[in-house]
């Protein structure tokens, strides 16, 4: 079904995504929240330095194992873009590029 | 288009430390002397950094505001979630389980497994965000998504006491997070498929460049290893979005056990 109204707010659907905002901001905050009626210990530290990296690669993982030649050659040119211009935007930019130029080759 | 140096540099002109140096790092244990503020300052520059990212982003939210229009939802139903929920992965797999009638308790259920990393995340940022105030910690959390996270801690990773960046990045990826899910909500169907213009790369390629930003040296490899594994198997083996959870709990355990040697 395609919504008509542009501005129809339906209860049930408003309600859907306050749960979900509810659930979702719980997420947020939690972790901070265990964090600061814990010990944390040097080890569990040094555990939580490597998350952001980890968690990173763990989403990005999946995600290009689902894709081709295309997406993997434009992944390259996202890191080489990154390592030589350290600028986020371009290397955005030419990984977008790339992606749909490769897949019209490929 | 400066990047991230520029904002980096704009501020704290007697401060040297205030660059993250390229070697080995050795304990950001950033918790101990040096002193977490939270100035409009750090709001600015976090906002400042994080611009080009939620440009970046935006592009996934005009793609996120046509898959909601396609599922059903209105305009203003869509821009509702994205000011309220502010998490694009869910938002997304949310309105691919969007159907008629809405199965509530799956949509709900799928969203509190996708954003389980936050709390891990969260959990990151706790060496500086505990030295606030607990408003001021807490509210910044609440606009922490992915990509404003990952800039975010390599700020503070680097030293820079800058409690208040998260914040700044957080607003950055609101207002375009919700204002592109408008644009796209609004084109609706007038754009057709959005692989045609690359825009379904976007969220990897932020998570490449971020990737790039991240890597700390030889000393990164076995912990990325480890998550890179556990994720691509569990994504295999495990339903739903469990295995970005997984991967990072399994690199995280790794380097735990390594921590002795």
């Amino acid at each position: 079904m395609i919504g008509e109204g542009t501005l129809a707010l339906d209860p049930l659907v408003v309600g859907v995504i306050v749960a979900m905002a509810l659930v979702t901001a719980l997420t947020k905050v939690g972790g901070l929240w265990v964090l600061r009626r814990i010990e944390v210990s040097e080890r569990l530290e040094a555990g939580l330095s490597v998350l952001p990296g980890a968690i990173v690669i763990a989403i990005l993982g999946p995600e290009l194992a689902a894709g081709g030649p295309a997406e993997w050659s434009a992944a390259g040119v996202v890191l080489l873009v990154m390592w030589r211009t350290e600028s986020i935007l371009l290397s955005l930019c030419s990984g977008v590029g790339a992606v749909v130029l490769f897949r019209a080759i490929v | 288009m400066t990047g991230f140096d520029g904002s980096d540099a704009d501020h704290d002109p007697g401060d040297s430390a205030d660059r993250p140096t390229d070697g080995p790092v050795e304990e950001t244990r950033s918790s101990d002397g040096e002193s977490v503020t939270f100035s409009r300052e750090g709001v600015r520059a976090g906002f400042l950094t994080c611009l080009p990212v939620a440009i970046g982003v935006g592009g996934y939210g005009i793609a996120f505001g046509m898959l909601a229009r396609q599922a059903g939802l209105s305009v203003a139903e869509a821009a509702l979630m994205s000011a309220t929920v502010l998490a694009g992965a869910a938002q997304i797999v949310a309105v691919e389980l969007w159907a008629e009638p809405i199965p509530v308790a799956t949509v709900v259920l799928t969203t509190l497994a996708i954003n389980l990393r936050y709390s891990l995340m969260g959990a990151a940022l706790g060496p500086w965000l505990e030295r606030l105030s607990p408003s001021r910690g807490y509210g910044s959390l609440l606009l922490m998504a992915d990509e404003n996270w990952a800039l975010t801690m390599r700020e503070l990773k680097s030293g820079s006491g800058r409690g208040a960046f998260l914040l700044g990045t957080g607003i950055a990826m609101w207002v375009f997070w919700v204002a592109s899910t408008i644009v796209g909500a609004t084109a609706g169907g007038v754009i057709g498929d959005p692989a045609r213009y690359g825009i379904d790369f976007v969220l990897a390629a932020v998570f490449v460049a971020l990737a790039a930003e991240l890597w700390e040296g030889r000393s990164t490899l076995v912990p990325w290893l480890v998550a890179l594994a556990t994720a691509v198997a569990a994504a295999e083996l495990v339903p739903g979005r469990w295995y970005i959870l997984l991967g990072g709990f399994a690199a995280a355990a790794v380097e735990v056990i390594r921590h002795d040697r």
